[in-house]
């Protein structure tokens, strides 16, 4: 029975994810046209050379889009995702730019939400306090900006820091600087200097959103029964709050993480472009300008597998922290 | 629905009986107490006034070029400057908000509607209809909406905006149909509405006249928070350039070409930017003060 | 005189402008119990909060509480925290959220005695097994790993009281402690209140909205009205001897088990704390108002005892104090009754009458001989004849308006949310067989779960039941078509519990109450709605308000006119009256039986309250674990119960009489409602029936083997057990 259930949900998972990556293929098939490519090219190729080329990475649109969507899906479902424009695997481009983009969004996650939510936890415990008020203000005025403003606004105000102590101590493109040498201290000091910016481009907007969410979540169970008792048990009103609202109050907040789980996809896609790091977000986006279907198409697959291991994770995540919906 | 004129003038004839507060007017003076409502909703009209009125006093439109004035910073002739291309930063940036402005709007009634239908069908009827439903709506999520938008851009070229507005409605409604699903399958079990079921009335009534207006606190501050979700969603299409397509404007094309030159000529990128945030800063104090307002288990 | 162990003193508190508590004193003695009685919004949970210092933020309190002579109102977290849980504790109304969700039971526990007690982790896990085999919780030892969501109830309430004996206090508050539970599982309860009490010698305080609670457990009682006490004194005092007018009608409004007939309701609705009229707060609700009522507000005054008769016991005991300035003047001669199982169907009228009243407001006094000048507030309930003769031979009318007959509703049952799966089958209507006859009412009674509510979902629906047949007005609702079940619609109708969840709170009453005129084309609604409202007592004037701009009472009376708007039949009424407070209660059940003999109407009732039932119900049906135990005429039952359920369930219905309650024998049930799923062979009851448990071994096989079937007796009354007592 429990087998069942949940063999259903992967399977109906798959599904999402094949439909999702084919109709992103279609789509991009349809729209893209990675012929253009070769127009701008001096000298221009001939047709010829051109279609062979296209036919060899079945990207060419003399052949009609159910043709190249089954040649396509043969190879998906043999694991290969095609080649790129340029005529790499796609499956090896992916792979690589994999580890950078996990690494930014597992720091960005980790210090956004945990910022999050216990600044919301503190504000609403002084409802109306300074914290409250201060921190209220500033999420409004994170959440109104865009990412890409934001991070624009990194750069320029990391330009301005610079300038101000004469040493370039934040670092605004890429991951690490080329040909470094040194011990691992200076490797990894490098590494947190080029870490900082993308970091605060990522977690602010969730720390915002977090912080309002967790706020109101807590202000709901500050007045609960359940707190009420604790401190009628003799608990001093800090100790029953933590021990007993916070951790009650957190359990939402992990649901929540699946819907942010988007949002966290497309603020990654940004400050890996703005700041340079070649990760998938930046390869999404180049991908879009130079045609290249068949990554397009394999970046939302990958895309939409995310997505679902983050509804997978955060309904585990809720099972662990709440008895109630444990299976057992 | 309502009492008929006739109806109502002889009722309200009874002597005197206390006035009764209408829930808006109820709503409406919460909201307007809030500080944050007060200042969100100035802040809003003050944008729209320059996004619509300004134009008429700036003395270039947004299709000029001084060719005289190539990124200079604001004086008395551009109020904000000139860009590298010699347009007025003010014109330009007027036009953008404009844009940005009716897009957004847009776009978020658009997919509140498209919200409310999909849940409360799904979360009213069940069965066949919901898992439809919701498969779709799944769908939808787990596609990277910011990709598919940005493949179909050369769609959205001169004159299509409108067809970006629908697309762009069309990435922003699911989460809402979910808790509208959900908050639909428990009022279907709350009294009211099963008594209009025993009374014999038929569902897609019980849907306009029970749940529907009884989930439009919640519709009406996702409408508003979907404004600011729209409005940065095309700021981020179009600052990639996947967005509203030249030789229309918006803040985002506006953004995206000034933080070229923002270093050096920061008049081309703060004026937009800072229009930006305002608007959406205006709208969140809106959206949230209504979420307030609009609460029932709050008091007076 | 001795220093009493909780002092509080002239007790106020306020939400910003608005004031709960206006003046609140007592004392209470070492192990003494002090009941504290009010309706909803009478101050007396805030109060307890108060001298707990709980109270939520925006509230004020001001005044002097001293616990053992300290003063600890407004005292500082830290100060408060050393005697919360120690000397004084508390157990709240509902045990479903007192209970933090995400932490074992036992652990919860233990932490009360760690907050105090310097015990290794090991003894206090250990203590709170000892407190969980304390209060009554079988298998303490595994039940203390269990998380609360996996206690019913009863078991919670355990636990609650468990944490709050933990550190052996001197003053336990219990805020409704048995309001949200069923009323055995209150039986229960209550007895292991007392255990407590017995087991740590503390004094309670016990704050309740149900007069039979206080009449068997309190030794004091104070009665709250509008933030105020109105009147306190020992529990005989109050209510032999009562002296405020408030008091008097709230003992009148109260449906009783041990009597039947109609009750008195108090007119219009306690005042909302924001807005209380000028003078006594009772003042316009009042029989005996005079001017001077309108002026001042009265204070609680010694009440000087006439020598009417003597007085049995307290005497030098604490002061009877009344706030009212006619408190001499109130006569209430009601002497103790005898005890109930007498069979006594009419008992005598109560006459609550006052000497030299001007005022002349007698309620229908049913030809009882009152004094002319008395207010008569209580009176005998011969006002409406009912389709069943005096002396008891059963004469049913012949048109039968609904027959059910072997109805069967199951559930699947899942659980997890990650890894969902199905565990089971709920079998919450497992073959109910009844019928109403035109002009009838039939009370279905039970515990929750028992499938009461089920049952009436299931007929409402009118579709093929999963089996059995159900027939309204004689049309089979497996063989309808869509316009017959319309044309059905309108002579069935139904009336809510809960009248602002069932209220559309974005319509208007007018809209309300045209609604299903409207879905059945009628025409104009105007005219009707206005005749509708005046007939259930409304002023047509308020057609133009919101739900939530009208009183709890009120709203109930627009559901009414909702469901009477087509002109029905059959009325089904789910708790039509549990909602809401005593005193109103009273005028909404007048109400429906005042209907139901002008109009001719059938009821089908649900109700958790047998007491309720008793005064309105012609026959009753009681349900248990998804089947009808006992159905037949509601005199015959409420006196003779011949199944051991029934008997168990009215000797748990507490009786708002001290002398009564006290005297009465009650049966307690071993354990809980058993879960629908997992049900034994056999008899559903034989697990916790006292009938079975001193049956002869063969005798006991057929219970275990044989599931009873409904046997009758030979007068209209029916009950499914082998052994019954006819």
């Amino acid at each position: 029975m429990m087998a069942g259930f949940l063999l259903r949900r992967l399977i109906n998972y798959v599904v999402l994810i094949a439909v999702a990556t084919s109709l992103a293929y279609l789509l991009a098939a349809g729209t893209l046209d990675p012929r253009s490519n070769y127009q701008e090219r001096n000298p221009r190729p001939p047709e010829s050379v051109v279609d062979a080329r296209l036919d060899d990475l079945n990207l060419n649109d003399k052949s009609p889009l159910f043709t190249r969507y089954l040649t396509w899906a043969a190879g998906v479902v043999r694991g290969d995702f095609g080649e790129t424009v340029t005529g790499d695997s796609v499956n090896d481009d992916l792979r690589r730019r994999a580890g950078v983009t996990l690494r930014l969004m597992l720091t960005g996650l980790a210090v956004g939400s945990v910022t999050g939510v216990l600044v919301g936890a503190c504000a609403a415990v002084r409802q109306y306090g300074v914290l409250d008020r201060v921190t209220t203000g500033l999420s409004f005025a994170v959440l109104a900006i865009p990412t890409v403003v934001l991070a624009n606004m990194l750069v320029i105000g990391a330009t301005w820091f610079n300038d101000l102590v004469g040493a370039k101590v934040l670092l605004v493109s890429g991951e690490v600087t080329p040909g470094l040498t040194g011990g691992w201290l200076a490797r990894l000091l490098d590494r947190a200097q080029h870490l900082v910016l993308p970091t605060i481009s990522l977690s602010l907007a969730l720390a915002a959103v977090y912080s309002r969410y967790q706020r109101n979540l807590m202000l709901d169970v500050l007045g609960a029964d359940f707190v009420r008792t604790a401190m009628a048990k003799g608990l001093r009103r800090r100790t029953a709050l933590v021990k007993h609202a916070l951790r009650t109050a957190v359990i939402p907040a992990v649901t929540y993480f699946a819907f942010t789980f988007g949002t966290l996809l497309v603020g990654t896609t940004f400050t890996e472009k703005i700041f340079g790091w070649h990760g998938l977000g930046e390869q999404l986006i180049d991908s879009i300008f130079t045609n290249d279907v068949n990554t397009v198409a394999a970046i939302s697959c990958v895309a939409a597998f995310a997505v679902l291991v983050a509804a997978l994770a955060a309904d585990a995540l809720h099972a662990a922290l709440d008895p109630r919906v444990r299976a057992g | 629905m309502t009492l008929s004129r006739e109806e109502l003038a002889r009722v309200s004839a009874g002597a005197g009986r206390l006035a009764v507060p209408s829930r808006g007017r109820l709503v409406a003076g919460r909201f307007l107490r809030s500080g944050q409502g007060r200042s969100g909703a100035a802040l809003l009209a003050l944008v729209f006034l320059l996004a619509f009125a300004g134009p008429l006093a700036g003395r270039w439109s947004h299709t000029d070029k001084d060719f005289l004035a190539f990124l200079q910073p604001p004086s008395a002739l551009h109020w904000f400057g000139t860009l590298q291309t010699g347009a007025d930063v003010y014109a330009v940036t007027l036009r953008g908000l404009q844009r940005s402005l009716v897009v957004g709007l847009l776009a978020a009634v658009l997919s509140t509607v498209l919200a409310a239908l999909v849940g409360a069908f799904a979360g009213y009827f069940l069965g066949w209809t919901e898992r439809t439903l919701m498969w779709v709506t799944d769908l939808l999520l787990v596609l990277p909406a910011f990709l598919i938008l940005a493949v179909m851009s050369p769609l959205f070229s001169s004159g299509q905006w409108p067809l970006f507005v629908a697309m762009l409605a069309l990435f922003l409604w699911m989460v809402t149909s979910k808790i509208v699903r959900g908050m639909t399958i428990s009022l279907r079990e709350r009294e009211f509405v099963q008594a209009a079921r025993f009374m014999g009335v038929p569902p897609v009534t019980i849907i306009f006249r029970h749940i529907l207006p009884n989930l439009s606190s919640l519709l009406v501050v996702d409408a508003t928070l979907n404004v600011s979700a729209a409005i940065l969603t095309e700021t981020s299409l179009s600052y990639f350039g996947f967005g509203i397509q030249p030789p229309d404007v918006s803040l985002g094309t506006l953004i995206a070409d000034g933080t070229r030159t923002a270093t050096y000529a920061p008049w081309t990128f703060w004026f937009a930017a800072g229009l930006l945030i305002v608007t959406v800063l205006a709208v969140n104090l809106i959206g949230d003060s209504l979420r307030d307002a609009l609460d029932p288990e709050r008091p007076g | 005189m001795i220093e009493p162990i909780l002092r509080v003193t002239d007790l106020h508190v306020s939400f910003g402008a608005v004031p709960a508590v206006r003046g609140m004193s007592y004392e209470l003695a070492a192990g003494e119990v002090l009941g504290i009685v009010g309706e909803s919004g009478s101050g007396k949970s805030v109060a307890a909060l108060a001298v707990m210092g709980l109270l939520p933020r925006g509230a004020r309190a001001s005044g002097s509480v001293r616990l053992r002579g300290t003063e600890i109102l407004g005292a500082t977290d830290k100060g408060l925290a050393a005697y919360r849980g120690k000397t004084i504790s508390m157990v709240f109304q509902d045990p479903l959220s007192a209970l933090t969700p995400v932490y074992r039971v036992g652990d919860q526990i233990a932490e009360a005695v760690r907050v105090h007690q310097r015990t290794g982790r090991g003894q206090a896990a250990r203590r709170a097994v000892e407190l969980l085999d304390l209060v009554g919780i079988p298998e303490p030892g595994r039940r203390a790993l269990a998380f609360p969501h996996e206690y019913s109830g009863g078991m919670r309430q355990r636990a609650m009281i468990a944490m709050a004996i933990a550190n052996d206090p001197d003053v336990i508050i219990c805020d409704e402690p048995t309001t949200a539970l069923d009323v055995t599982v209150q039986a229960q309860v209550l007895e292991v209140l007392k255990t407590a009490r017995g087991e740590t010698g503390a004094a309670i305080v016990m704050i309740t909205h149900d007069l039979g609670v206080v009449a068997g457990f309190a030794d004091r009682m104070l009665v709250m009205y509008a933030g105020r006490p109105v009147e306190t004194g020992s529990v005989e005092d109050v209510y032999y001897r009562t002296r405020m007018p408030y008091t008097l009608g709230l003992l009148g409004s109260v449906p009783r088990l041990d009597r039947g007939g109609r009750l008195v309701p108090i007119e219009g609705h306690p005042p909302s704390p924001g807005a209380l009229p000028p003078g006594c707060a009772f003042q316009p609700r009042c029989p005996m108002a005079v001017a001077a009522c309108g002026t001042a507000e009265p204070v609680l005054e010694p009440v000087l005892e006439p020598v009417l008769e003597p007085v049995p016991e307290s005497v030098g005991g604490p002061r009877h104090l009344a706030a009212c300035f006619r408190a001499a003047e109130v006569r209430s001669p009601v002497r103790s009754e005898n005890a109930p199982g007498e069979g006594r169907a009419r008992p005598e009228p109560i006459v609550l009458g006052v000497d030299g009243c001007g005022v002349s407001r007698a309620v229908d006094a049913g030809g009882v001989g009152v004094r002319p000048e008395s207010v008569v507030l209580g009176v005998d309930g011969c006002g409406v004849s009912r389709a069943v003769d005096a002396d008891g031979v059963g004469v049913r009318p012949v048109p039968v308006v609904l027959e059910v007959d072997g109805l069967t509703r199951h559930y699947p049952v899942t659980k997890g949310t990650l890894l969902r799966r199905r565990v089971g089958t709920v079998r919450a209507v497992d073959g109910v067989t009844f019928d109403l006859r035109e002009g009838e009412t039939l009370g279905l009674v039970g515990e929750s779960g028992c499938g009461k509510t089920t049952t009436l979902m299931e007929i409402l629906r009118l579709v093929r039941p999963a089996a059995g047949r159900i027939a309204v007005l004689g049309r089979d609702t497996a063989r309808v078509t869509a316009a017959d079940r319309m044309a059905i619609r309108r002579d069935l109708q139904v009336v809510f519990q809960d009248p602002m969840a069932s209220l559309d709170p974005r319509m208007t009453v007018h809209d309300i109450v045209a609604e299903p005129l409207r879905a059945h084309r009628m025409g104009r609604p105007g005219p009707r709605v206005r005749e509708l409202l005046e007939l259930v007592g409304l002023d047509p004037d308020h057609a133009a308000r919101y739900p939530r701009e009208l009183s709890g009472g009120q709203r109930q009376r627009v559901g009414i006119a909702r469901a009477l708007a087509l002109e029905p039949r059959l009325v089904v009424l789910d708790e039509p009256v549990s909602a809401l407070d005593v005193s109103i209660q009273a005028g909404v059940i007048n109400l429906l039986d005042d209907l139901r003999s002008r109009l001719g109407l059938s009821y089908l009732i649900v109700a958790h309250d047998l007491a309720v039932v008793r005064h309105i119900a012609d026959r009753v049906a009681v349900m248990y674990s998804g089947r009808i135990a006992e159905i037949g005429r509601a005199d015959r039952i409420y006196a003779a119960p011949a199944h051991p359920y029934t008997e168990a369930l009215l000797s748990a219905v507490p009786v708002p009489d001290p002398v009564v309650e006290r005297s009465r024998r009650r049966i307690l049930l071993d354990g809980d409602l058993p879960g629908p799923m997992g049900r034994p062979s056999g008899c559903r009851f034989r697990g916790r029936c006292p009938r079975f448990a001193v049956l002869g071994a063969g005798e006991r096989d057929r219970c275990v083997a044989e599931e009873p079937e409904i046997r009758w007796s030979g007068g209209d009354q029916g009950a499914a057990c082998h052994y019954a007592s006819f």
